[in-house]
């Protein structure tokens, strides 16, 4: 339980997808200049990391790596498929974008027609990739943890998603350098919001 | 029509500063960041978006008329992740520290948001040859913005290039300190704003109102 609560904490502060690693900067950076939408895609993103990483997880440990096959029998003991990892992931995760736009085309048409052309691009968001690639390489002990791994990391999108609209909401009214204007600006305060969460970065817990 | 007419000089040069994907087109801005801290990995990055890139284009092309609207986002993940892969093998092979420092960017190259766009603004429209050139030019618009952000961060960051001490011993001894802050993550950003800066003072249409 604490190893759980160590790794939600630390997907949300200190790994954070955009302050550390700059995953899903494409569309953090196009989608965050109102908070509604930006709230809209956060919530998303976390629901499909939530989704994916699980199903990941169970495939990379009992048919991707080597020897994960053994429980077929003895046989495949020697089988290594991890060069089909990078194939294997992106057909989950897009068919589960797939989904989810469905479901919310369905049964939430105001959601689907805010969110627009976002909702589909999230299966090329690298946050998502990006999460399943980690949980990879941090090689988690079981299923619950990677779920915990891909909660965290969406919260820690969501976050810095909502901040960044919020201060774009208010940055309309000031005075910025002609040529800073919009992209320009947005890169500073993404840089000026990562070294604020640098601060978590001696963070033990 | 040679193979170099005027319209296709320009699908391969406009990318590199007019239509630039990094600073312009605000694509691939991820990678473009999260390997830059030293020259030599946004060198091989940069060569690995411009094969991927320039390939799936051709091969896209190549399919789109086969290919049904409704399904082809989920061809052109396969065309690029199969073609990924290669490139990840290549790299483990051939460049094993490299490939550990790019960690897992080299199969974030997949979710690159240049090939996304590139395929569906260009390669679903337009044949064979023209769609490699724009993936040629495309990618070395993203290499030179690496490779720009890589030298200074290298260069300020840790007084070398490529590895090799370029800011002489005589300067730290009269008291030159490396700035360590240009290594950490968000220094990336600042160096794209001053870039985006720079870039938009000498190219007045695309500022922003």
């Amino acid at each position: 339980m604490g190893e759980m609560l160590s790794i939600f904490a630390r997907s949300i502060f200190v790994e954070n997808m955009i302050f550390a690693y700059y995953l899903g900067m494409c569309s953090y950076l196009a989608v965050s200049k109102n908070v509604k939408t930006a709230l809209g895609l956060g919530v998303a993103v976390t629901f499909i990391l939530v989704c994916t990483l699980p199903i990941n997880y169970m495939l990379e440990n009992y048919v991707l790596k080597e020897g994960a096959l053994t429980w077929l029998g003895p046989q495949y003991a020697e089988v290594n498929l991890s060069f089909l990892s990078l194939i294997i992931f992106i057909a989950i995760i897009a068919s589960f974008v797939q989904l989810v736009e469905m479901i919310v085309e369905k049964y939430a048409p105001a959601l689907y027609s805010s969110l627009g052309i976002f909702l589909p691009l999230i299966a090329v968001n690298c946050a998502i990739l990006g999460g399943s690639l980690f949980m990879q390489q941090k090689a988690f002990l079981n299923v619950g943890e990677a779920t915990v791994y891909g909660l965290g990391s969406g919260i820690g999108w969501l976050l810095a998603i909502i901040g960044m609209a919020a201060i774009r909401e208010k940055l309309a009214y000031s005075e910025i350098p002609k040529p800073l204007k919009g992209l320009g600006m947005a890169f500073i305060i993404t840089g000026l919001m990562g070294i604020g969460f640098m601060c978590f970065s001696g963070l033990k817990i | 029509m040679g193979l170099l007419s005027n319209k296709n000089k320009a699908i391969l040069v406009d990318p590199l500063s007019k239509n630039n994907p990094v600073i312009v087109q605000m694509l691939g801005v991820c990678s473009a960041l999260a390997v830059t801290s030293k020259l030599e990995p946004s060198i091989v990055m940069a060569i690995s978006v411009t094969a991927v890139v320039a390939f799936a284009n051709v091969i896209i092309s190549l399919l789109r008329n086969t290919i049904p609207n409704r399904i082809r986002i989920i061809v052109q993940l396969v065309v690029v992740a199969a073609l990924v892969t290669i490139v990840s093998e290549v790299l483990k092979a051939f460049a094993y520290d490299v490939n550990k420092q790019l960690s897992v960017f080299v199969g974030l190259i997949i979710t690159n948001c240049i090939l996304m766009g590139r395929l569906e603004a260009f390669a679903l429209g337009n044949g064979p040859w023209e769609s490699f050139l724009d993936g040629v030019g495309n990618g070395l618009g993203y290499g030179l913005i690496l490779i720009i952000i890589g030298f200074f961060r290298e260069l300020l960051g840790s007084g070398t290039l490529l590895g090799i001490q370029v800011i002489p011993q005589i300067f730290y001894d009269l008291g030159y300190v490396n700035n360590g802050l240009m290594i950490l993550p968000p220094m990336a950003l600042i160096v794209v704003a001053v870039i985006i800066w720079v870039h938009r003072s000498r190219n007045k249409e695309l500022q922003e109102d």
